[in-house]
């Protein structure tokens, strides 16, 4: 268990006024692992991403990134780092095409500065083929070329979780982190999309992150998993004993009102 | 599909050039002086247009500030291009240094752009951090002080009877071949990786974040190349039409740059171009009207009603956010 560690989350909490959204939270990601957040509804397992993403800042605690202490640094600087992710409201660059999407994904890593670019210098053109070629590669991985030319914002709800995945593995993260990625997918969809985290696992060899309400998906995918439950961590580790975990069990079935279980 | 781009692209954008160039040389030779005069204003608000559409088009941003660039770079080169023996009598209290400089045209454009740039530049730097459209309201500001400026720092600008008999060194190839620069760049942007980013992050700036690109750092570029721009078309109008005073370019022509922007289609560079042609073409059009029935700022009310019934029935302007299909090719390459 000693794969170079991608994301390092030291104690981070985060309060939006009196509300503690997260509080406390740590994590260890390494290099390979496929790692799931649960939890019930209103944990923090957003908050969470966005912290660990640079969407916000933590009101105390550190992220390292590759080693590298990243706390309070803009969301980009984290993505260049190698933190990619995909949101649970989808965004998409909605007006461009789902080339171009992809592409948008890749400037950080090939995009050439704007002199190149104005005087359509050689590195521009060598970065443009670059970018394109990288964005094919990906639209196959992710089965997306016979989509390459509509326009992002007319796909269908499947399709356009399937673009964000693409966008963010444009960016080569060292990290891929999902946030319901199977959200509002019909089962056949869904079945695509695990296969298509386990390839992304381990054909790119990207550490990758999920929050899910699909139990089954998540036990069924991680080999490694959180819960959250009102912005604390209450169990961490295989899917074996998290089920097992009486603090889980008191997360999503709740406590006896008399105090029968004192988990 | 990579071969496809390096040729036909540069072949085909030459040839149009040469096309419009032959236009010009045409109109040059055949048209009366005012016409051709009127067309160097029109290039100038092809090539104003266009570079608003850098900034409000591509970056997403909601910009007012051409006129205050303008004037900038109007009062900037007039100076700058000034014989000093005018100097001594039109602006006397003027510091040594500029009292005994005059720049050829092509310098005193080129240190208008960069002043208008820096000042973007400034200006940028807290409002650009911001959320929502404090843009607007900030180059509104702008539009104000640089007017209070150019009236009140009489040292610099001879207050509000502003500068006359500005030497007439612009002429309608001047204003073609800026205007030929600036689609240019707006194009070669738009269709290479760093107009991407724009793009990007005018659709969703959260997830162009995430993804890599500093939107900051992007508006900032689209910005300051927006009022590089504008600065000189300031110094090339001014050059022109030979007059400038601190109410030259004020809010009106805000309002109408943002109206050929929107009516073209906001994002689509071949839309500013034709919007830019119409409105110039329309409210020189209706001048005689307005002289002979009394009606004056008719036009106003024309461009105006435009903006409206456009917004009304093709909500997203002209041409979209698109380009058509030949301009496609020229810069796209084998891109869809």
């Amino acid at each position: 268990m000693s794969a170079p560690e991608v994301i390092t989350a030291d104690n981070l909490s985060r309060r939006f006024g009196g509300l503690v959204a997260v509080e406390g939270y740590s994590l260890v990601l390494r290099a390979g692992e496929l790692v799931g957040l649960i939890g019930p509804n209103g944990a923090g397992k957003t908050t969470a991403f966005n912290l660990l993403t640079g969407v916000i800042r933590p009101t105390s605690g550190r992220i390292r990134i590759a080693g590298e202490d990243l706390t309070g640094r803009a969301p980009n600087v984290l993505a260049r780092h190698g933190v990619a992710r995909t949101f649970q409201n989808i965004r998409l660059f909605s007006d461009l095409s789902v080339l171009e999407n992809i592409m948008c994904g890749a400037h950080m890593r090939y995009g050439a500065s704007i002199f190149p670019t104005l005087f359509q210098l050689p590195a521009f053109r060598r970065a443009e083929r670059r970018i394109e070629q990288r964005a094919m590669e990906i639209s196959e991985l992710t089965g997306l070329t016979h989509l390459m030319e509509r326009r992002a914002g007319d796909l269908s709800y499947g399709d356009q979780r399937r673009v964000e995945i693409a966008r963010a593995l444009a960016s080569e993260p060292a990290a891929l982190l999902l946030d319901e990625p199977a959200a509002g997918l019909n089962p056949s969809e869904t079945e695509t999309l695990v296969s298509l985290i386990r390839r992304i696992n381990r054909q790119l060899g990207a550490a990758v992150m999920v929050v899910e309400h699909d139990m089954r998906l998540v036990m069924g995918l991680c080999q490694r998993i959180q819960v959250l439950n009102r912005g604390r961590l209450v169990a961490d580790g295989t899917p074996a004993e998290v089920q097992n975990d009486p603090g889980v069990i008191e997360a999503y079935l709740g406590t006896r009102r008399n105090g029968g279980a004192n988990a | 599909m990579a071969a496809a781009r390096s040729f036909t692209g540069p072949v085909a954008g030459i040839a149009v050039l040469c096309a419009c160039a032959v236009l010009v040389y045409g109109a040059q030779a055949r048209l009366s002086p005012y016409l051709v005069t009127l067309l160097a204003i029109t290039l100038i608000n092809v090539a104003l247009a266009v570079s608003l559409n850098i900034s409000n088009g591509l970056a997403g941003l909601f910009s007012l500030g051409h006129p205050a660039f303008m004037t900038i770079g109007a009062y900037v080169s007039a100076v700058l291009t000034f014989p000093p023996g005018r100097k001594d009598f039109m602006l006397p209290d003027l510091p040594s240094f500029l009292m005994t400089t005059q720049l050829p045209l092509l310098p005193a454009l080129a240190v208008a752009g960069m002043i208008g740039a820096v000042i973007a530049f400034l200006v940028g730097l807290p409002v650009l951090r911001l959320k929502g459209h404090y843009l607007a309201v900030a180059t509104l500001g702008l539009i104000v002080i640089v007017q209070g400026l150019a009236t009140n720092w009489s040292g610099l600008t001879r207050g509000g009877s502003g500068l006359n008999g500005i030497p007439r060194l612009t002429g309608i190839w001047w204003c073609f071949g800026f205007a030929a620069l600036v689609v240019y760049t707006a194009l070669r942007l738009k269709f290479s990786s760093l107009g991407r980013a724009m793009m990007a992050t005018r659709e969703n700036a959260l997830a162009a974040e995430s993804s890599g690109v500093s939107t900051y750092r992007i508006r900032m570029l689209a910005f300051v190349l927006g009022a590089f721009f504008a600065a000189i078309a300031g110094g090339l109008m001014v050059h022109l039409i030979t007059v400038v005073t601190p109410k030259s370019y004020s809010v009106v022509l805000a309002f109408n740059l943002v109206a050929m922007v929107v009516i073209g289609g906001t994002g689509s560079i071949t839309g500013s171009i034709v919007a830019a042609i119409a409105l110039t073409g329309l409210s020189e059009a209706v001048r005689p009207l307005e002289e002979k029935l009394g009606l004056y700022g008719l036009s106003q009310v024309i461009v105006a009603l435009g903006l409206i019934l456009v917004l009304f029935f093709r909500p997203n302007g002209l041409l979209g956010s698109g380009e058509p299909r030949f301009v496609r090719r020229i810069f796209g390459g084998s891109l869809p």
